[in-house]
């Protein structure tokens, strides 16, 4: 049995994740290494779930009946949970999406209506980086399109971190926005926000942080980090699906206009016009996804009670096992950094010249399930030459023996197709 | 092991020694991707008439996908047009059929190695991978007879 340092009480942990017990093909226990894909949710988020719809499910912010307020009290409950997990300075900067795409969507249409000082016309330019998802390329691309912006891009190096060493002039005084992921979901990098952010601030550009690998991952302070936006997803941190988080600066969410129209968003309304309701209400249009917020309260509970210093930790110790141990494996090449630091716990790597479909195949046949492709991302794959990687992501349940689960595996992978 | 059903020696064998690949002259040219996965294909067919004289391809895949190119070039070079669409429609029929279909032997002799792919109908993400050759080789052809001059049109 393999002794890490700083882990997790994995035993105990995992006695919360019934999922976790499942037996696949023929009573092989389940190896669940599609963390970065979406993580498991623990029984405290599937009973605070089923407790909502069977207790006190209503429409929000309407009616006056009892369970109409109950509803209400639990939805901006959560608001103030997930305000308090990201140490946001008002719980009126905390906007509920569907998603880290929605959010960060959100963000690319505020600005394309907005009015100056914000306005992105032809005149500007919008930087984002080659490691991104392509949920912050295309809603970038398609503001470029419409505007006449112009999109500009970091690169990469040939280990897997940001080249940042033209900063000056990938972001200018014409620099509107700059939006860019702080873990990546493919390479696993933990990018230098402090230096981008500067940057940033120097030319008067606004930042916009993708933080859908980092929220579940290791403690995220939107205050410390120093951007004007910090998008998430639900589903990766324990939640469940159908809920994310904008997290914007008040005067900036004061500031700029609604994207969506609808019930919810607005003060008055008239045939003629319509005034807006504050934020965060204002970017909240129609029925919210009440049980799925209701959920990720449930789930920032969850993960704070672990405490996210020690999940960091306990996620550090086994990513760095699993890249020792993958670099034992023949033939196998990390994509991405090839050492922990600055990593998050998602590993990309080929195998040889087998394709990723194939590994995964064979891998899923002995319980393992890993993600293959090209993650969302595909100019990380066109960047390093290759097609697509297989990519293990581990969480705060992944434990030792799974990493070695993964590498039997990858052996096994080696014979069938040798 | 369920794998070996998927993963048959055939199929292994055509994805190490793949028949007719690399690009050729030909009347049509497409390129198909799988966007999920990665996988793409560039395809050439070559016509003479009616007959299907070369398909011709450059690829990048898993070993489904590469093995599957190389059985339609085995099966379809050398048929006719109308011989080789019923191949493909019956290839198709046996990936759509969620490996409930067990392969007859009208169905065999139709498809010979191709009978191969059935325990790939059984996973539904690899069903794409199977059929991505196919798919542009009825495009290629499609774009091939419709732009090929068509005789006697003269002082139509």
């Amino acid at each position: 049995m393999t002794q890490l340092q700083g882990l997790l009480d994995t035993e105990a942990i995992r006695k919360d994740f019934p999922i976790l017990d499942r037996l696949v093909h023929d009573g092989k226990k389940i190896v669940y290494l599609d963390n970065a894909a979406t993580s498991q949710k623990p029984r405290q988020v599937l009973d605070a779930l089923n407790e909502y719809y069977e207790r006190h499910n209503a429409n929000v912010h309407r009616g006056v009946h009892v369970l109409a307020e109950e509803a209400t009290a639990l939805y901006e409950g959560a608001r103030d949970k997930v305000a308090a997990f990201i140490n946001a300075p008002s719980r009126d900067e905390v906007i509920f999406t569907k998603n880290a795409s929605e959010s960060l969507n959100l963000v690319a249409n505020m600005l394309g209506w907005a009015d100056e000082p914000y306005r992105v016309d032809r005149d500007t330019e919008i930087v984002i980086t080659e490691m991104e998802h392509h949920s912050n390329i295309v809603p970038w691309q398609l503001l470029a399109q419409r505007t006449g912006a112009k999109l500009k891009w970091f690169g990469l190096t040939d280990d897997g971190r940001l080249d940042i060493s033209n900063i000056d002039r990938v972001i200018t005084e014409k620099t509107k926005i700059v939006s860019f992921v702080l873990v990546s979901n493919i390479l696993g990098t933990v990018n230098p926000v402090e230096e981008i952010v500067r940057r940033a601030q120097d030319v008067g550009a606004l930042v916009l942080i993708d933080a859908s690998q980092a929220a579940p991952h290791m403690v995220l302070d939107v205050q410390s980090l120093g951007a004007d936006f910090v998008a998430f997803t639900g589903h990766k941190m324990c939640g469940p699906t159908g809920i994310g988080v904008l997290w914007g600066r008040q005067e900036l969410l004061e500031d700029l206009p609604p994207f969506l129209g609808g019930g919810e968003m607005i003060e008055t309304v008239s045939m003629h016009s319509s005034t807006y309701a504050p934020a965060p209400h204002k970017f909240e249009a129609g029925t919210p996804p009440i049980a799925q917020a209701v959920g990720l309260g449930a789930a920032v509970d969850y993960l704070s009670s672990l405490g996210m210093d020690s999940i960091a930790a306990h996620e550090h110790a086994i990513t760095e096992y699993a890249v020792k141990r993958l670099l034992e494996v023949p033939d196998l090449r990390i994509i991405g950094p090839g050492t922990a630091e600055d990593r998050g716990a998602a590993i990309s790597f080929t195998l040889g010249d087998i394709h990723p479909h194939d590994v995964g195949q064979v891998l899923d046949e002995q319980g393992i399930a890993v993600r293959v492709g090209h993650h969302c991302a595909r100019p990380v794959c066109l960047r390093y030459g290759i097609p697509a990687t297989t990519r293990a992501s581990f969480y705060l349940y992944s434990t030792p023996a799974e990493v070695d689960a993964l590498i039997d595996g990858l052996e096994h992978v080696r014979n069938f197709f040798g | 092991m369920k794998l070996d059903s998927m993963y048959q020696d055939i199929i292994l064998d055509h994805y190490r020694h793949p028949h007719g690949k690399g690009l050729r002259d030909g009347d049509a040219e497409v390129h198909h991707v799988n966007p999920t996965c990665g996988d793409e294909i560039t395809l050439r067919v070559k016509l003479d008439g009616e007959k299907v004289v070369d398909i011709s391809y450059e690829s990048q895949g898993c070993s489904i996908s590469q093995a599957s190119a190389s059985v339609l070039n085995d099966l379809v070079v050398g048929q006719s047009v109308d011989e080789a669409m019923k191949v493909q429609e019956t290839f198709l029929e046996l990936m759509q059929s969620k490996g409930r279909l067990e392969p007859d032997e009208a169905m065999e002799e139709v498809l010979e190695d191709a009978v191969a792919f059935a325990g790939v109908s059984k996973y539904p993400a690899r069903v794409k991978c199977a059929l991505l050759s196919w798919m542009a080789w009825k495009d290629a052809t499609a774009k091939a007879l419709s732009e090929a001059p068509v005789p006697n049109e003269e002082g139509a």
